[in-house]
């Protein structure tokens, strides 16, 4: 693991492989990256957000367990955008084909579970208070 | 787009290893894709969230007392070094480049901030 990290952080090491590929196919899988990583910048301000504009929910603590889901979420998928990145780059470096990943089908998952969680807290309260 | 419109480029798959020339082309040498620029346009397109992120993490440290300007220092410091090594990448001057460092130094902040919103909820809570 401390391995890949500090892969992560050593282009020399990433350049010595392979042969230098076509700058489009290197510039798209940045491209790829920057969108992972919105999409875990968004979820952080997902996070952010729901601490401070909820209402407080009939569960206790419930507004913050969704703030910290989201926030740990949004940080899960940085970390996955950087190591993908590196993994792909390896990959079209080498000829070798993409690195697969179960990531995207987890984190699409757990997004739909926690929909149809807050959905059912939403019921709860619009029912509960008759 | 007709087809007409496009110089008689490679229509699939690009041909490898720099048919149209390496990041430092000479002119005229046109990208059908424009993959520099809409790789300039994703670097600032998330810079802009990061400065999002960096507005709504302060809004919630400043009401938090003394540890809570802490964490906004942190969270200013962070964002700082994270727009500063975007900054190359989303400028239009300059070679256009790949890889390197930029791109784990900006996860590490986004990551950063993830922590740090972590902690002034569960700082909230108490």
């Amino acid at each position: 693991m401390w391995q890949s990290i500090r892969r992560w952080f050593d282009p020399r090491e990433l350049r010595a492989v392979g042969s230098t590929p076509d700058y489009r196919f290197s510039l798209a899988n940045e491209r790829t990256f920057l969108a992972w990583l919105r999409t875990g910048l968004a979820l952080v301000a997902g996070g952010l957000a729901a601490a401070q504009f909820l209402p407080p929910l009939p569960l206790a603590h419930l507004r913050e367990l969704i703030a910290v889901a989201l926030l740990l979420l949004g940080g899960a998928v940085a970390v996955h955008a950087v190591d993908h990145w590196a993994r792909t780059e390896r990959a079209i470096r080498l000829g070798e084909e993409l690195p697969a990943s179960r990531f995207p089908a987890v984190l699409a998952l757990t997004i739909g579970f926690g929909a149809v969680l807050l959905v059912v807290a939403v019921l709860a309260r619009a029912f509960g208070n008759r | 787009m007709s087809a007409g419109d496009r110089p008689p480029g490679p229509p699939g798959p690009p041909t490898p290893a720099g048919a149209a020339g390496p990041p430092g082309r000479p002119a005229g040498a046109r990208d059908p894709g424009l993959q520099p620029e809409r790789t300039r346009l994703a670097w600032r397109r998330t810079a802009l969230t990061l400065t999002v992120v960096l507005l709504l993490t302060l809004r919630l440290a400043f009401p938090a007392g003394p540890v809570g300007a802490l964490l906004a220092g942190l969270a200013l410091l962070g964002w700082g070094a994270a727009v500063t090594v975007c900054w190359p990448r989303a400028a239009a001057t300059g070679p256009t480049r790949t890889g390197g460092r930029t791109l784990p130094l900006v996860a590490l902040a986004t990551a950063g901030f993830a922590l740090l919103g972590t902690a002034l909820v569960l700082r909230g809570l108490w």
